[in-house]
């Protein structure tokens, strides 16, 4: 009875040892996968890095033929159609979270507001891309006439509407949550003194939910930055430093879609060298978003507590 | 005064109204996407377009079998792949909550949800193209894997988290081992959470295009072999819209048609999930 009792305590224990070990294992295996994601990047980017170095940057050439690559233009295409959507996206996000967090929390308006920013986050890049081609584009491309450009359609412009509407459901769906988080004691004292819904949003709601706002609004300029095929499909594809908004242009996601797969030698070294500083910008902006938020959700549980 | 209170409703007024009609704005292009898919979708959609082959420009007819099933294909290939990784450090981050593997695991759990999905296929390029010398449905796989990953280690985490500890402290008081607790007792009653978990990601790879583009890469032909380029609906569809030819654009609409339906029906299978068999204790 007592050796039974032992096997069985040490076939326990192996299972034991065994699961711990499988969990720990997964776990490293996704610290490992992130540090050979970068690995790989970085050694197969030497090359370049190598050639070219910090000058990458403020070269604003891009030839393939004479293996002089600068990615100036791209950062700036990059830069242009991120930040453009940002600022279109901005008044519709804010309103969307306004509407759902503070004057309709629940009910049928809500109910179906939400739903259609989940569809609208659910719909495949692809399709903005092809929805874009052909009902955008045109449309940016009557506007040109009027003003009197010339009449490409592709461009930062259409690019960043685009990257606007893909946006709006991040930012929005943020923006929300921090605005319900709002105590209501605050905004009850406020309309106790009298005050209107306008101005307690105003007062009240907004500079106490302004960091996760603002946090929402980061993490929707990281995921402007990395899109690739809605802006790759309505860009048009131009190596050259873009003039005006309406000029096409490329951006770093776009030039490496484009180019990476009849790439060889340098030129890949050099594409794989914009992967490299595409991801560590993305990097940046997101763990700064995920830092604000973490923090938020601290001081609203300790609120609570 | 009472000049100044009419003031102050009438700028409460103003803004509720402008809040909506931005709300409003917004939603338009979402009705447009859908009005347009729709329409031009139907068009095509009929049943040998489900179930024939591409034809070469010219010939009328064809279809996007081979595409439909190489969708299916890769997310069978991803999941597997990426599902018992994802749940197992899931599990590891909720019963270890601090700790340096634990606070690694997490920061780059969100590194990886950030990064683009571009770089992810250059990776899968440069691990398994280069090497294999091959575009392959494999590489495809691994590529949508990686961006699985994250979004299932999260979902896991925080579902387990909300398993309250009474249920635990019980079966490890009746001597129940640690190992079965989890595996019995914890990770059951967590179960529909992570199914919603797992069936967001397989949604949100479901129209992915960017990691496929250098790693899956398309076909044309049929092919359920793992080593050779197998099409995807994304791919197809961005293929079809970037040719010179109408009909293919039509097709394009088609293809979206599905693809739209498909994750669309996959994030309402997934919140009918969460909503019914939400954990209740």
């Amino acid at each position: 009875m007592i050796r039974q009792s032992k096997k069985l305590t040490r076939h326990i224990d192996r299972s034991e040892r065994a699961f711990t070990f499988i969990l720990t294992l997964s776990g490293g295996f996704i610290v490992l996968l992130l540090l050979g994601v970068l690995g790989t990047l970085f050694i197969n980017a030497i090359p370049a890095i190598r050639e070219f170095g910090v000058f990458f940057f403020i070269a604003r050439t891009w030839n393939a033929a004479s293996e002089t690559f600068g990615a100036l233009p791209f950062l700036v295409g990059t830069l242009a159609t991120s930040f453009l959507a940002l600022l279109i996206s901005i008044p519709f996000s804010i309103a969307i979270s306004l509407l759902l967090g503070e004057y309709y929390k629940n009910g049928v308006v809500s109910g179906f507001l939400r739903s259609a920013v989940e569809v609208l986050a659910g719909i495949p890049s692809v399709i903005y891309g092809l929805w874009g081609l052909f009902l955008l584009m045109p449309g940016v491309r009557f506007i040109e006439m009027q003003i009197g450009v010339a009449p490409q359609g592709v461009g930062i412009l259409t690019s960043s509407l685009i990257l606007a509407i893909m946006i709006i459901p991040f930012s929005a769906s943020i923006g929300r949550e921090v605005i319900t988080l709002v105590p209501g004691d605050l905004k009850e004292a406020a309309y106790s003194l009298g005050a209107t819904r306008f101005e307690v949003i105003r007062n009240i709601v907004i500079p106490y939910a302004r960091s996760g706002i603002i946090a929402g609004i980061l993490l929707a300029l990281g995921r402007a930055i990395g899109e690739t095929m809605a802006v790759t499909m309505l860009i048009g594809n131009s190596n050259f430093l873009p003039t005006s908004i309406f000029s096409p242009a490329n951006t770093m996601a776009s030039v490496i879609a484009n180019e990476f797969a009849e790439a060889t030698g340098v030129t890949s070294a050099s594409l794989i060298y914009v992967a490299l500083v595409l991801f560590f910008v993305t990097i940046i902006v997101n763990i700064a978003g995920a830092y604000v938020i973490q923090k938020l959700s601290i001081e609203s549980s300790r609120e609570v507590t | 005064m009472v000049n100044n209170i009419k003031a102050r409703l009438v700028r409460d007024v103003f803004f509720k109204s402008a809040i909506c009609l931005f709300a409003f704005i917004s939603l338009l292009p979402l009705f447009l996407i859908l009005y347009y898919i729709t329409k031009n979708g139907i068009a095509v959609i009929n049943w040998d377009f489900l179930t024939s082959l591409p034809r070469p420009i010219g010939e009328t007819g064809g279809g996007v079998f081979n595409a439909i099933v190489g969708t299916l294909i890769l997310i069978v290939l991803s999941s597997v792949l990426s599902i018992p990784c994802g749940i197992a450090a899931g599990i590891y981050l909720a019963e270890n909550k601090t700790g340096r593997l634990s606070n690694s695991i997490r920061l780059s759990v969100i590194v990886l949800q950030g990064t683009p999905s571009i770089v992810i296929g250059i990776i899968a390029y440069l691990w398994i193209v280069g090497p294999l010398k091959s575009f392959s449905a494999l590489s495809g796989g691994i590529a949508l894997a990686i961006m699985m990953l994250p979004v299932i280690v999260k979902t896991t985490e925080e579902t387990l988290k909300l398993v309250p500890y009474h249920l635990k402290e019980a079966s490890l008081a009746l001597g129940v081992p640690y190992y079965r607790t989890l595996l019995k007792v914890v990770l059951p009653s967590g179960m529909s959470g992570i199914l919603t978990g797992i069936l967001l990601s397989v949604a949100r790879i479901t129209g992915e295009t960017a990691p496929l583009l250098f790693t899956a890469f398309g076909n044309q032909f049929m092919n359920i072999n793992i080593f050779k380029p197998i099409d995807s609906l994304p791919y197809r569809i961005f293929y079809y819209a970037m040719s010179p030819y109408p009909e293919w654009h039509s097709f394009a609409w088609g293809a979206s048609f599905v693809l739209v339906v498909l994750t669309l029906s996959l994030n309402l299978i997934a919140r009918g999930i969460s909503a019914k068999w939400k954990i209740q204790f």
